[in-house]
């Protein structure tokens, strides 16, 4: 605390804003996963061969790199915290490269769909039956909603990284810094739940 | 506004218990990296669980895997066990909530 006049913060006012943003986030993926439950009820067998032609490798390697992008970030609040900008630049370089790498995956495995004429629309899908068209559906609905979100996130953190190269952010004030960790661990939860539910589950 | 909201609100209980370490609790890089370990690990079992077949256990151990993992992440990477016990409230309210909603969905598809 300094003696000189300083602007009003709130940061817990701040940090509560950011929950209950994330708040809707959580409700509209949950709206999702009840679509998913009951469809996957509907149609237990059609989801049960679709399932199986995900490559589990490619979720599986997904899955590591965001919860490393999510440790990353959140050791960089600890750096902020020791007034280490340097290392807190570098674990979120760190985590906008894992977070590429992510997309750069799903653009692999996207595109690997796209070129057996799976994706939503394709009348390849649409003869192998409503159950197949369903959980295509939701699989691309999902992983690119939450892919926007991963988009999203980056923009996030990138701006957040200029604030740090500049000192607007520092050991005094760095609730901007949770909050997009905060974003991004979303994030990653959403995913801890997509990588079973899609790829795990046959 | 003060006294009207300390009837309705264990005000002390829900805002001032975690008073000492408020400002600057600093989470050691140990810690994170502990975590991190701990949720590859357990990235690794239940992808390796799910390869055996076992029907509807399948799916209860993979969710649970999952909700061990979530837990995880919210109380140590999103700080919930550093914060106020208020987020922590408000949380498990948001996924009751959820887990109502597709408990009374899924009650209306399997006995319609």
């Amino acid at each position: 605390m300094s003696l000189t006049a300083e602007t009003h913060r709130d940061d817990l006012a701040s940090k509560t804003g950011m929950w209950l943003f994330l708040f809707t986030e959580m409700l509209l993926f949950g709206g999702l996963f009840i679509v998913y439950s009951v469809y996957r009820y509907r149609n237990p067998e059609a989801f049960h061969q679709a399932a199986s032609e995900l490559s589990v490798l490619i979720g599986t390697i997904n899955t590591i790199i965001l919860l490393i992008s999510s440790s990353t970030i959140a050791m960089s609040v600890t750096a902020i915290q020791k007034k280490d900008k340097k290392l807190a630049l570098l674990l979120l370089g760190i985590t906008i490269f894992l977070g590429l790498v992510f997309l750069v995956n799903k653009y692999f495995e996207w595109g690997g769909h796209i070129k057996e004429h799976i994706y939503p629309g394709s009348p390849v899908l649409a003869l192998r039956g409503q159950g197949d068209v369903l959980f295509y559906g939701l699989y691309f609905f999902m992983t690119g909603l939450h892919a926007l979100h991963i988009i999203i996130g980056l923009v996030f953190i990138g701006f957040i990284t200029v604030f740090i190269i500049n000192d607007k952010i520092d050991s005094g004030n760095f609730v901007l810094l949770e909050n997009s960790g905060l974003y991004w661990h979303l994030v990653d939860l959403i995913w801890i739940f997509l990588f079973p539910l899609f790829y795990l589950i046959t | 506004m003060d006294f009207s909201l300390s009837f309705v609100l264990p005000y002390n209980l829900i805002f001032c218990d975690v008073m000492e370490n408020e400002e600057n609790h600093i989470i050691p890089y140990r810690t994170f990296l502990l975590v991190l370990a701990g949720l590859i690990l357990l990235t690794l079992t239940s992808v390796a669980v799910t390869q055996i077949y076992l029907g509807t256990l399948t799916v209860i151990i993979a969710l649970m895997i999952a909700a061990i993992k979530s837990s995880f992440v919210l109380r140590i990477f999103m700080h919930l066990k550093f914060e106020k016990k208020m987020f922590s409230f408000l949380i498990i309210a948001v996924i009751l909530l959820i887990c109502i909603v597709i408990f009374i969905t899924l009650l209306d598809y399997l006995y319609r």
